[in-house]
């Protein structure tokens, strides 16, 4: 094996070709050419099927959404609305609808939201991922507590306690209170990731003459970045749908996209429609970009192993 | 470069143990040398080994180079360089950002780092591999790796925590020599951690065998074959037969009758030692009678399981001599083979 290795590194190298080949490319030279159609063509065909499939499903309740967005009236048996219009979407991208505000309110604290979360969840998960510890198990269960409790049940609560420190009616006091569900989710994630991570290489490099900064910045981070990025994703799109602490915190005051669409759904279709397809979007944006860490070799648990 | 490492009185006490993994270990090892850290796993070599790259703070105790306390030198600054038994290249970099890591760390300029680095490759003989990826190499060539990345910045000790242990027997003999011939040509202090004996012999100058936190003996190679200190050494080392007996002047009282000693030793309860080489069979000095039990071929050499009196013996002999049964033979023991030591270990 290393010296079939070491002749094709040496003939990379004469022939100039750059060096790194990934390892996927590695395995798929050595699978036979797909000459003969065969089994694996029928695989490939019931593959194919599959995944236009799940498309369908997936893309399946957007496409009322669509027509909702630009009709001007639908009624029942018509498959296709009757009369079309740009009222919905126009009020929408107008400036008397607030969508631009409520957009940038919804970015800047899910933004704050995920970036607080992940940190917390990295220095959360890696106590409950390497370490023990006298009452490991009731942190973990405090930690699970927002995912059991209602959230209206305790925002009351925090509503009160937010007006006596000045916090209600603002993004700060609306990211804090997001991050109470959202950190279930990263602690949870990052405690997957940090308990299948060597500590081994953090001890490798301080040796290599790297001070603890360092070896956080050029092997812990790398190492978890994945995980990481899964956990913030999750924290930003948790805080993304918030409703009801939104609410009840913001006051009123703080308008993100949820509020806007809880406002005209029941009321007016076709704008809540278009506001819909209109937050569905960056979460949508979001996935395509991470989608390479929920899954496959660069997925949360790859990395640093201890295998 | 290299320097003379002191450990005094090191004890390293783990939080929410009683027992020290590590007790009062001291011992000297000199400019150069390499000294070979012997035990089976769990005998605190390894802890001992980060409480000398500063990876671990002792409980008690002093580390010092060249005659001046470390303790407070944090691991990155302490000019140790450590390789682990996993090869722990980092698997976001490419082989030649991993063994330059040390460099960078320390500030050096890109374009040095280069040179060097293709020294380094060099020297643990995979040059031109840098722009590899960690997992295009087999664990052997990682390892090497390792090795190189641990000496780019000219350290002034080398730490190596069983480097050979995950690696099959013929990488194993290939990565052994070289790291002999490297640490030859730098000079470098070495300290060579491993459970293996045959590898601590066969590359140590000096051996230090660590039982239960303590270091039992600490020699050369041969001592520990021909004049263990204690029945654990003995044992570690691989021998089987202790006589219980007297010493008194000269010549060891026991089942075996009176045998002649070839080393001086305190006079009163001792055990003998006897390597399963050592036997030798026909009349002669120090003879002696006993059974055999039974034999096993081994291509080499045949095993022998006799008995006398109440002690049971275990040697080996040239693969020409067969015996059939049980039968009396006459044993002897040259003398410069017998080595007594005191009896009071016995429970370990």
């Amino acid at each position: 094996m290393s010296d079939e290795q070491n002749v094709t590194g040496g003939q990379r190298n004469i022939t100039g070709e750059t060096g790194v080949m990934p390892p996927d490319t590695r395995l798929d030279v050595e699978d036979p050419p797909e000459a003969i159609p065969g089994p694996k063509a029928k695989r490939h065909i019931g593959r194919y099927v599959l995944v236009v499939l799940m498309c369908f499903l997936l893309l399946l309740p957007f496409v009322p959404l669509i027509f909702w967005s630009i009709s001007h009236r639908w009624f029942f048996p018509t498959i296709i609305p009757d009369e079309l219009s740009d009222r919905a979407w126009s009020y929408i991208l107008s400036d008397r609808s607030g969508v631009v505000e409520g957009l940038l309110n919804s970015l800047v604290i899910a933004i704050l939201v995920a970036v607080l979360a992940a940190a917390i969840g990295l220095s959360g998960g890696r106590a409950l991922g390497l370490y023990r510890f006298r009452g490991k198990r009731i942190v973990e269960l405090v930690l699970l507590a927002p995912v059991i409790v209602p959230a209206i049940a305790v925002s009351m609560g925090i509503q009160v306690m937010f007006i006596r420190y000045g916090l209600a009616d603002t993004i700060p006091g609306v990211v804090l209170v997001h991050l109470i569900p959202t950190i279930p989710y990263v602690v949870l994630v990052l405690g997957a990731v940090f308990a299948n991570y060597d500590t081994s290489y953090e001890e490798q490099a301080r040796v290599l003459g790297a001070n603890p900064l360092r070896v956080f910045l050029h092997v812990t981070f790398p190492a978890v970045l994945p995980g990481l990025i899964v956990a913030a994703f999750f924290a930003f799109l948790i805080s993304w749908s918030e409703y009801i602490m939104t609410l009840l915190i913001g006051g009123g005051i703080v308008v993100t996209l949820p509020l806007l669409l809880f406002d005209f759904v029941g009321s007016d279709p076709s704008v809540a429609a278009a506001l819909s397809l209109f937050f569905i979007a960056p979460a949508i944006v979001l996935m395509v970009l991470t989608s390479r860490y929920l899954s496959g070799d660069q997925s949360a648990v790859g990395g640093i192993g201890r295998a | 470069m290299s320097v003379t490492v002191e450990l005094v009185e090191l004890t390293k006490i783990y939080k929410g143990t009683t027992d020290p993994s590590v007790d009062g270990i001291s011992m000297t090892i000199e400019k150069g040398q390499l000294v070979a850290m012997l035990g089976p796993s769990g005998c605190g070599k390894t802890t001992t080994m980060k409480m000398l790259a500063g990876l671990l703070d002792p409980t008690a105790g002093d580390v010092r180079f060249d005659g001046e306390s470390v303790i407070d030198i944090p691991a990155e600054k302490r000019q140790v360089a450590m390789v682990f038994q996993k090869p722990l290249l980092f698997p976001h970099m490419s082989i030649g950002d991993n063994v330059a890591f040390g460099l960078r760390m320390r500030g050096v300029d890109k374009k040095t780092r280069k040179k060097r680095v293709s020294e380094m490759m060099e020297l643990v003989r995979l040059p031109g591999m840098e722009e590899r990826r960690p997992g295009q190499l087999s664990g052997g060539q990682e390892q090497r790796i390792s090795l190189a990345r641990a000496l780019i910045t000219e350290p002034e000790i080398l730490l190596l925590d069983e480097p050979l242990s995950q690696l099959d027997a013929n990488l194993r003999i290939e990565m052994r020599d070289l790291i002999r011939q490297i640490q030859a040509e730098l000079g470098i202090t070495s300290v060579f951690v491993t459970h293996d004996q045959e590898e601590a012999v066969m590359l140590a100058d000096r051996i230090a065998l660590m039982l239960a936190g303590r270091i039992q003996q600490d020699g050369l190679p041969q001592d520990f074959y021909e004049q263990p200190a204690t029945q654990a050494v003995a044992r570690f080392f691989g021998t089987k037969n202790f006589v219980p007996g007297t010493v008194s002047g000269m010549s060891f009282e026991s089942v075996l009758g009176t045998l002649q000693l070839g080393h001086e030793h305190p006079a009163g309860e001792g055990l003998l030692v006897i390597r399963q080489e050592a036997i030798e069979i026909g009349p002669g000095e120090n003879s002696f009678e006993a059974t055999v039990q039974r034999t096993m071929y081994l291509g080499t050499h045949v095993r022998v399981w006799a008995t006398a009196g109440d002690v049971e013996l275990q040697f080996t002999v040239p693969p020409g001599v067969r015996h059939e049964g049980e039968q009396t033979i006459t044993l002897r023991l040259p003398m410069a083979q017998t080595w007594v030591i005191p009896v009071e270990d016995r429970i370990l």
